[in-house]
């Protein structure tokens, strides 16, 4: 027993011992020991410190992203509740979810009055013009036909605003998964085809700080693009000395309504489980609009791509800043590549961010040697074969879905890489094996300001260059016995 | 003695050596309101708006038949009878709340904080993810103890699980569980969808006990149970006192040290318990268990061989020690750790529990010691912060409790409320006989406790407890957080969003005390928010040193700058532009 973890005092919250992947955990159990899991292919069956988040949470972000709209969750009451308080406590933001709020009858009887009343209430107290509904696992499971139901409720009160449903029962797909399925709903419901000049961007889980930035890179080829979701006001807005009940920002109803007339619509990502329909394809198929498919911009490669793309769709280039922009990051690639060239980095996290950073990592002369997520799109492996084709030759690549982080650690241990690149639960990691922590992504929840890391465009590339290539040589500063003050 | 709400008197604080243990032995027990009773709550300005009027104002915006049920839940308070308020009913649908589920009750709450269980989430994965080690409930684990707490097991059922039954997977993930650690036991927690595909968790642990020979219990504490967490609780305690208490004996006879207890309802959030755990050792108190922070199994399943449950907590955990007292003959004292005051009662009600002169001698030794060593700093912070309003909605206890903490810095309390209590958590215990039971809590199982043939040793005897009830010392009671309050305040069960902010712009409170979920509304609006169930990450706020700590945190909150800056200078006053 000697070698369980955390036998040392422990504050649970910082997770500072007992860290997984003590000997017991990444020996036993997911590495190659001899007590694999009871699973049929020797892997463990069960889940141990999980690296998704579930479905309806990845709904209630993407709602969020929406103007004038309340999320409200069809089933426990519990589920909203720590829905909330773990996207609030990445956002530092307050977010409202409602809940239909199943108590044990409605589990026999089905919760479609709860749901009516919910939706009833909140349209009274919050004014919102548009609710979303998402499901849980429990409304999923007694099998309630939330469509109808949407039908039946809308035609008992014609002053009901739009009703937008969205099936995600977290049992089959992760908080990704959850964000593209209502992402499809919401365009599904609200776009037209009003005619544009802009495009429209479907950009995967990225930050408030990204979705500003999208704005800015499509907005320099002159015309404002429609970027859907959009939370980089409702998650990360200003104080100020007016409250509304209604948080202000989202994609505008109005910007909606002409995403399938724009020039051209891009998915950024949108890497999801088989049967998750996709909204660019949705556009295309409803209004014929362009669409395109790139990987989320992260690095030259990426944005150049993007881009690309859109010169091609405006007929000409963006404004002089996005060259310089981008001039500088090359001169800064130049600058920093002895430091960084050769090292090796476990990257972790949702599928699309994964691909992006990889791609990333690559091109600033890291190898990736793990690339992990909890997602299970099947795609995974050739999404960033597609997006960095030199990584497909590299045979001590692996790529894991389906990952927790049991598995995280065990690649991490047997890799011995010099950085970890993910969201914060890797930091246990991190901690015992004393390797660096780059944070990005979702959640962030033990440093300030996850709403603000930019990942996205030349210039998100600049942020994280810089902070990687710092990371190393302090690391190297402060571990030399020399204590060099020039790098 | 220091009467509550009063500075410490500086005779002690001067010179704490001075006080002798064996000079203050001789001194008889003070007067019984020291030891008992209620603390009136500070008195609140004369020009606030009156409650009545604000209860209408929140009601507005409720479709009628909402407003209807929600006016039960808003009284004005009057101490000296208060009030009859519905609590523990079913939220309203697509009323936002602070509530969680009964799962985050049982899981989260009770059994999650003792660190040498493997908790297993029976379930597919956010519920155990929403409640991986954001608690904060912190361990120092004794040696050889083990700490899973970074865990966090699920059986993250799947869709082809949620149709042909989540059973065989839920026996091979204890299998995984157990031959990973070997640990003294399995606990395993039933979410939402569990209970409707109808897996018997319990036949899975009975199986799983035999076949691996180390105690696996499981919890059917689906989501959809009772209203809120509180249900949850209430599981928790059924199954911690079946399959836990009692199971093991002590090498050694009961009684080896004459002040046994036991610390109920006491998390460790922050780290609460360490300093709770140092005091009682100074005083020469012994700890058995603590239910559940800072705890272990070993402890809670000899927590049956203490003399006395103290209860901080009151509605997480009072079932635990009514059942103790049942089948054990413990008797429980409602006692609470935060605040000063309210610490040195504390300690007195359980030394004149015991009775013994050398401990009070002790017990007021260290209350002169502690007092002395904060006194000067919390009277420097109580005449910055004095009079300053305070609005406090949260648990089940700690909205009660934090007002004798504020009250410590002369800060009353306006407004306060829980959000899982019951109505004996607002009115006292005496309404429990009145309290109507609803189908939601029906379906909560109440388990018929019968004294144990052998172990049922009445710790004293029903003239002993006569004797110590009439000096204060009212055993298995709890008064309630409205007689600790002041008359006018205004008391709201289950607060919403949108009652919060309906009066955080009527009374324009100096602090409101609440939770994450609330705490970016209340800052967005200008207010700073501390809050009560993480506690931002800092603490430990318990017993005396504490106590300044959280002074010294209020004080900071009180002095933000930085909200002098919301308004850009140009909004008020447009500059004149140059030319
Ligand atoms: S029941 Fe499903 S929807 Fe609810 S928290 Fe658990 S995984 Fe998420
Ligand atoms: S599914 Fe049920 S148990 Fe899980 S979080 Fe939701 S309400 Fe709680």
């Amino acid at each position: 027993m000697t070698a369980l973890p955390g036998q040392a005092p422990s504050d649970g919250i910082r997770g500072d011992t007992g860290a997984p992947g003590g000997t017991a955990a990444g020996g036993k159990k997911a590495g190659t020991g001899k007590k694999a899991g009871t699973g049929k292919d020797g892997r463990p069956v069960s889940t141990t410190n999980a690296c998704r988040m579930c479905m309806p949470l990845g709904a209630c972000l993407a709602f969020a992203g929406v103007e004038g709209t309340v999320p409200i969750l069809h089933g426990g009451q519990g589920c909203a509740t720590y829905i909330r308080r773990y996207l609030i406590s990445h956002f530092n933001e307050p977010l409202d979810i409602g809940s239909s709020s199943f108590d044990e009858s409605a589990t026999v009887f089905g919760g479609e009055a709860d749901l009516a009343q919910g939706i009833h209430n909140l349209v009274t107290a919050y004014g919102p013009q548009v609710v979303g509904v998402a499901t849980t696992c429990l409304a999923e499971t007694i099998g309630e036909d939330v469509p109808q139901i949407l039908t039946r409720i809308r035609r008992g009160d014609a002053h009901l605003p739009e009703i937008i449903g969205v099936s995600t029962p977290s049992y089959a797909g992760t908080h990704a998964d959850g964000y593209q399925a209502a992402v499809t709903a919401v365009v599904e419901a609200l776009a037209g085809d009003e005619p544009g000049d802009g495009v429209t961007l479907l950009p995967g889980i990225v930050s408030p700080a990204d979705l500003r930035h999208l704005h800015e890179l499509a907005g320099a080829f002159g015309v404002p693009a429609t970027v859907v979701p959009d939370f980089s006001d409702s998650l990360d807005g200003p104080i100020a000395a007016e409250h509304p009940r209604l948080r202000p920002g989202g994609t505008p109803l109005h910007g909606l309504a002409r995403c399938g007339g724009n020039i051209a619509a891009v998915t950024l990502g949108g890497l999801a489980a088989p049967g998750v329909a996709n909204a660019g394809e949705l556009l295309h198929e409803r209004f014929g609009i362009e669409h395109h498919r790139l990987p989320l911009p992260i690095g030259i490669r990426l944005t150049d791509d993007l881009v690309h793309v859109l010169t091609l769709a405006f007929g000409h280039g963006p404004a002089p800043w996005v060259e310089a922009e981008r001039g500088r990051l090359v001169d800064a690639y130049v600058d920093g590549h002895k430091y960084l060239s050769g090292r090796r980095a476990v990257v972790y996290g949702d599928e699309d961010l994964v691909v992006g950073i990889a791609a990333f990592l690559s091109e600033i002369g890291i190898r990736p040697v793990a690339c992990a997520s909890g997602g299970r799109s099947g795609n995974l492996r050739s999404a960033l074969r597609t997006a960095a084709p030199e990584l497909a030759d590299l045979e001590d690549l692996q790529v894991v879905e389906d990952a927790d982080f049991e598995r995280i650690d065990a690649l991490t241990r047997e890799t011995a890489p010099d950085l970890l690149v993910g969201h914060s639960k890797g930091y246990p990691t991190a901690r015992a094996l004393g390797i660096p922590l780059i944070r990005i992504g979702l959640p962030i929840h033990d440093r300030l300001g996850g709403q603000r890391l930019q990942h996205l465009g030349y210039r998100g590339a600049q942020r994280l260059f810089d902070q990687i290539v710092n990371t190393l040589i302090e690391r190297e500063q402060s571990s030399s016995p020399v204590g060099y003050a020039y790098m | 003695m220091t009467a509550p709400h009063e500075s410490s008197p500086a005779t002690t604080a001067d010179d704490p050596v001075a006080l002798s243990p064996t000079g203050v032995a001789g001194e008889t027990p003070g007067p019984p309101g020291e030891l008992g009773g209620s603390d009136p709550g500070l008195p609140l300005p004369a020009d606030l708006p009156a409650p009545e009027a604000l209860v209408e104002k929140m009601l507005q915006a409720y479709p009628s038949k909402v407003a209807r049920r929600r006016r039960q839940h808003l009284k004005a308070n009057d101490p000296e009878s208060p009030p009859p308020i519905q609590a523990n009913s079913r939220t309203v649908p697509g009323i936002i709340t602070q509530r969680g589920c009964c799962y985050a009750g049982c899981k989260g709450v009770v059994l999650g904080p003792v660190p040498d269980i493997v908790h297993l989430v029976h379930g597919p994965v956010g519920c155990s993810y929403y409640s991986w080690l954001t608690r904060r409930n912190q361990n120092r684990p004794a040696e050889g103890i083990a700490n899973y707490g970074a865990y966090c097991f699920t059986t993250d059922l799947t869709e082809e699980e949620i149709i042909f039954g989540g059973e065989k997977k839920l026996a091979a993930a204890i299998r995984e569980a157990y031959e990973l650690f070997h640990p003294r036991a399995i606990a395993v927690f039933s979410t939402c969808p569990v209970g409707l595909i109808g897996d018997d968790v319990h036949a899975v642990a009975r199986a799983m006990r035999k076949e691996l020979d180390v105690n696996v219990f499981g919890f059917s504490c689906e989501g959809y149970k009772g209203v809120s967490q509180s249900a949850g609780h209430h599981i928790a305690n059924n199954g911690l006192f079946t399959h836990v208490v009692g199971t093991e004996e002590p090498e050694g006879p009961y009684t080896g040290h004459p002040f046994r207890i036991n610390v109920l309802g006491e998390y460790n959030i922050g780290g609460d318990a360490f300093v709770i755990d140092d005091l009682l050792e100074r005083c020469g108190i012994e700890l058995v268990a603590t239910f559940s922070g800072n705890t272990n199994y070993g402890e809670l399943a000899q927590a049956h061989t203490a003399d006395l449950n103290v209860v901080m907590c009151h509605r997480s955990i009072n079932y635990m020690a009514e059942m103790m007292e049942e089948k054990y003959g413990i008797p429980w004292l409602k006692i609470n750790f935060l605040g000063a005051e309210a610490t040195a009662k504390s300690l007195r009600r359980i030394a004149h529990f015991f009775g013994d002169a050398d401990l009070i001698a002790r017990v007021e030794a260290v209350i002169a010691q502690e007092t002395a060593m904060i006194a000067a700093e919390r009277e420097e912070i109580r005449s910055r912060c004095e009079g300053k309003l305070v609005m406090l909605y949260v648990g089940g206890s700690r909205a009660h409790h934090y007002q004798q903490l504020f009250a410590d810095i002369g800060m009353p309390a306006v407004s306060a409320g829980y959000e899982f209590a019951h109505r004996d958590d607002y009115e006292g215990r005496e309404v429990i006989g009145s309290i109507r039971v609803d189908a939601d809590t029906r379906n909560i199982e109440e388990l018929t406790v019968e004294p144990d043939p052998v172990r049922h040793q009445p710790r004293r005897t029903s003239q002993e407890l006569a004797a110590l009830h009439a000096k204060g010392l009212t055993t298995h009671d709890y008064d309630g957080m409205m007689r600790d309050m002041a008359s006018g305040a205004l008391i709201i069960d289950d607060i919403s969003h949108h009652e919060l902010q309906t009066l955080i712009e009527a009374y324009s409170p100096a602090l409101v005390c609440s939770g994450i979920k609330d705490k970016y509304v209340v800052e967005k609006m200008g207010v700073p928010c501390k809050q009560l169930h993480n506690y931002d990450y800092g603490g430990p706020y318990a017993g005396f040193s504490g106590a300044l700590t959280f002074y010294r945190e209020i004080d900071r909150m009180l002095d933000l700058q930085v909200y002098r800056y919301v308004r850009p200078p140009w909004v008020d006053e447009p500059l004149d532009v140059p030319g």
